[in-house]
């Protein structure tokens, strides 16, 4: 096999101590910058890209490779501990990551995203070094009509198999749906919603939304209910880390179906996000008890980060073939890449063999080293929870801060992430769930530019959906979701569904 | 329609009367501003010269790129606009600076702020995908002849690209609809993939996927040929693509690539600069950068470069006046 070839001649490139050290380097800095919210891969690999500029073009993409997967490792971890997610893919990890810190699972938690992050990666990481060209060409099918359903798979599965009350989930959706109006419409270059303000221009970003919607809002509830992180007792031991691990093929299902939702989305440009929460809504779907979803089940975080992590991997194909980067992350090494001489495209795969097969081998190698540095440092992240609230407290608003403004620099987004706290307070008291709203938020942009551009481009008709058989299928398959209730309940009549429904949704 | 662009044959160094260094440093890290996501042609520029200053150290404070590309850039305008007498921003600019404060009401003249200089001209060239018409007349029939409008790919909304896509309608009474992608490299892989029939990508958009044969160039919007005549592909140079002119229709449009400070700084500082940038377009990696991306070399300063955006703001007004992209 010619890739296996390659594969084991990117090795041989990598196998040098000075890389294996930047590899190391690349891992730790990644992980620092991936616990403070905020700061996240993109600002990390950002701030570093210079540091590269001076070493040859292997070198310096495997160090910022790994300082990507060290920011994707280190975003599980303030999700499960403070329920603030680093990353826009992160927000459902909090969903039952956090809850089983709460219960003093802390550890198992962490050791269960970081496990499934990279069994999601390796499974991307298979699926580049065997089918990178058949994939490209896949990426290639997606026009607007095909992206349009596909985000329109991701929100009608929300509504279809989440557990929440529909009309609270369609309210906090539309309230999503409306603030990602704010900034300049692309379609038709003219301002919404921005009452003249310069601040508003940028329209607001998902991130700043996210640390207020969950991080502030966390530090909230808490002071009002008890001055103290719950989950003291948080145990921790190599016994945890290998119990985990023995479980581990019992969900081999879910890690399967999430592998898969993961890599397919990944490569059309902002999957990631939609894959765990596609990920997550799929294995509550397929569980037999729906109802224990978010209160702390392991699951629940191997679903979504197994997903995102198999997206965020597959990502970087579009971005090397392509020249689409998938992801905020990827498009800063897609700026890097172009400083070395190397231009993404098509050709770059027959071009430069030595430096995308050396990219490729380091992500087999990033994800093992990553996976154990993260692992032997477990124990120090989940102690933060010993730490005395009054002490912790001011040190996450200050990180939240400090990640909302390095953003965008700007001042505002803080004010703005305070008053997103304080929305996020209100919704976790009169009940509404969040994770729809900053779903909302995130696509709903996105959504919208894909909808105009089809009706755009066939005249406003509506059977562009159906034109072919890729978006015909996604789109009825999104339908067939927004009314699972029902659609499940008639499927269930004629003898097509086997299974017995436990619980109304 | 005609956009004579001046003073592109003095493609060397204008330098003037520009003061002999003054002795004014930036005594802290300089930040590049891109008014454009990562990623694209300003992002590359930017980090070009990031690269080019720092490994021929031509400052001694580091520098860095910040990203303000929201709002279609209209961000880094208002960020650029508020940082007034503060000169460690350089904005890398282009033709928004024209083009937004008509079209979406900014609050922004170019003026406010400090010209450095001009230090490229990019071009734009009609591409379809390489399964289809071989040349601009059969683009043209087929578009004609087409039950529904051809789709003509672009980035943003009643910019560059829109603007050309107008003209091209006007000239050729072809109709088109104008699919309004995020970025150049988007509106490039729909057109291989077929969603698209045509875009006007800028050379540099649409570079790899040209190379890999999957798009055709069809005619530069220029007055002149790209002078570049190395083979990009196996069998041609961008020397080889005709201007559309020569193809039988008139419409060229060159686009700025420029560096500003913000208003109210000193002589001293602005000299700095001009210095600086300069010296960049002296190291191999600009020249290069300029080859590879078939950006048209020149570089204005002082007097000049003011006349030369004056009458760039001219043309540009009418055009999108023409087009009805002003916004009342």
């Amino acid at each position: 096999m010619e890739a296996l070839g390659l594969l084991f001649h990117g090795f041989a490139v990598l196998l040098t101590w000075k890389t294996l050290v930047l590899m190391m380097v690349g891992l730790v800095l990644g992980i620092f910058v991936g616990v403070l919210p905020g700061l996240g891969g993109p600002n990390g690999v950002a701030i570093l890209l210079p540091l590269t500029f001076t070493m040859d073009p292997t070198s310096a993409i495997v160090m910022l490779s790994c300082i990507y997967w060290g920011a994707l490792f280190g975003g599980a971890i303030t999700s499960i501990l403070f329920n603030i997610p680093g990353e826009a893919w992160s927000v459902a990890t909090t969903f039952d990551g956090y809850p089983m810190a709460q219960q003093g699972r802390a550890a198992e938690a962490l050791t269960a995203a970081f496990t499934s992050s990279f069994v999601g990666s390796l499974v991307a990481v298979l699926l580049i070094t065997f089918l990178a060209p058949m994939i490209s060409s896949f990426a290639l099918k997606f026009g607007p009509p095909e992206f349009f359903a596909v985000y329109l798979l991701t929100f009608c599965s929300f509504v279809g198999l989440g557990r929440e009350a529909k009309h609270k989930t369609v309210i906090s959706m539309s309230l999503g749906l409306l603030l990602a109006g704010v900034g300049m419409d692309t379609v038709s270059g003219n301002l919404r919603m921005t009452f003249g303000s310069a601040e508003l221009l940028r329209g607001i970003n998902f991130l700043v939304a996210v640390i207020g919607l969950f991080g502030i809002s966390e530090i909230l509830l808490t002071m009002e209910e008890r001055l103290a992180l719950r989950g003291h007792a948080a145990s921790i031991s190599l016994r945890v880390v290998l119990g985990v691990w023995k479980d581990l093929p019992k969900y081999w299902m879910t890690l399967l179906r999430s592998s898969f939702i993961g890599c397919w989305l990944g490569i059309t440009p902002g999957g990631a996000i939609a894959a765990s929460f596609m990920g997550y809504n799929l294995a509550k779907r397929f569980a037999k008890d729906p109802e224990s979803f978010g209160k702390g089940r392991i699951e629940g975080v191997f679903a979504p980060e197994t997903a995102a992590h198999a997206s965020g991997t597959s990502a970087l194909l579009p971005m090397l073939a392509l020249g689409i980067p998938g992801s905020g992350t990827a498009a800063i090494l897609l700026g890097g890449l172009m400083v070395w001489g190397l231009n993404p495209g098509p050709l770059l795969f027959v071009e430069h063999k030595d430096f995308v097969w050396g990219l490729i081998a380091s992500m087999y190698l990033g994800n093992v080293v990553g996976l154990v540095l993260v692992l032997t440092t477990v124990p120090i992240f989940a102690s933060i929870l010993r730490v005395p609230f009054a002490a912790v407290a001011p040190m996450i608003v200050v990180s939240c801060a400090i990640g909302a403004y390095a953003i965008q620099n700007a001042m505002f987004d803080i004010w703005l992430m305070l008053g997103f706290g304080v929305v996020g307070y209100v919704f976790k008291k009169i009940g509404i769930p969040l994770a729809p709203f900053t779903l909302a938020l995130v696509l709903g942009n996105r959504a919208e530019d894909a909808f105009r551009l089809s009706m755009i481009g066939s005249g406003g008709n509506l059977k562009v959906f159906w034109s072919n058989g890729l978006v015909g299928s996604i789109t009825t398959l999104a339908i067939v979701l927004l009314f699972w209730p029902v659609t499940d309940g008639l499927l269930g009549r004629v003898g097509l569904t086997q299974r017995t429904r436990t619980t109304p949704q | 329609m005609r956009i004579p662009v001046k003073a592109v044959g003095a493609a060397t160094a204008l330098l003037l009367s520009t003061p002999a260094f003054a002795g004014w440093e930036p005594t802290k890290p300089v930040e590049i501003v891109v008014a454009a996501g990562a990623g694209g042609a300003s992002d590359q520029m930017a980090r070009m010269m990031q690269a080019a200053i720092q490994k021929n150290n031509l400052m001694k404070q580091p520098m860095v790129v910040s990203l303000k590309g929201g709002a279609s850039g209209a961000e880094a305008l208002m960020y650029m606009k508020s940082s007034e007498g503060d000169p460690n921003k350089v904005l890398i600019a282009y033709s928004l600076i024209y083009m937004l404060p008509l079209s979406a009401k900014i609050p922004f003249n170019w003026r406010e702020l400090t010209p450095v200089s001009v230090i490229a001209l990019d071009q734009f060239v009609l591409w379809d995908n390489s399964a289809g018409p071989k040349t601009v007349k059969e683009f043209i029939d087929a578009a004609k002849a087409a039950s529904s409008p051809f789709k003509m790919g672009g980035t943003g909304s009643k910019r560059e690209d829109h603007v050309l896509t107008v003209f091209l309608e006007q000239k050729t009474g072809a109709k088109f609809s104008y699919l309004p992608y995020k970025s150049g490299g988007e509106a490039a892989t729909q057109l291989v993939g077929n969603h698209t029939e045509a875009n006007v990508n800028n050379p540099s958009e649409n570079l790899e996927v040209w190379r890999a044969g999957q798009v055709r160039p069809l005619c530069v919007f220029d007055k002149e040929r790209i002078s570049y005549t190395n083979k990009v592909t196996d069998t041609q140079s961008w020397a080889d693509i005709p201007t559309c002119k020569e193809e039988g229709v008139d419409v060229q449009y060159l686009m700025l690539r420029a560096m500003f400070l913000p208003g109210k700084v000193t002589p001293e500082q602005q000299a700095f600069y001009v210095e600086l940038f300069h010296k960049v377009t002296q190291t191999a990696e600009y020249k290069d950068y300029m080859e590879k991306q078939a950006l048209k070399p020149i570089f204005l300063t002082g007097k000049d470069m003011v006349q030369f955006l004056e009458e760039d703001d001219a043309i540009n007004k009418s055009l999108m006046t023409e087009a009805g992209f002003v916004a009342k």
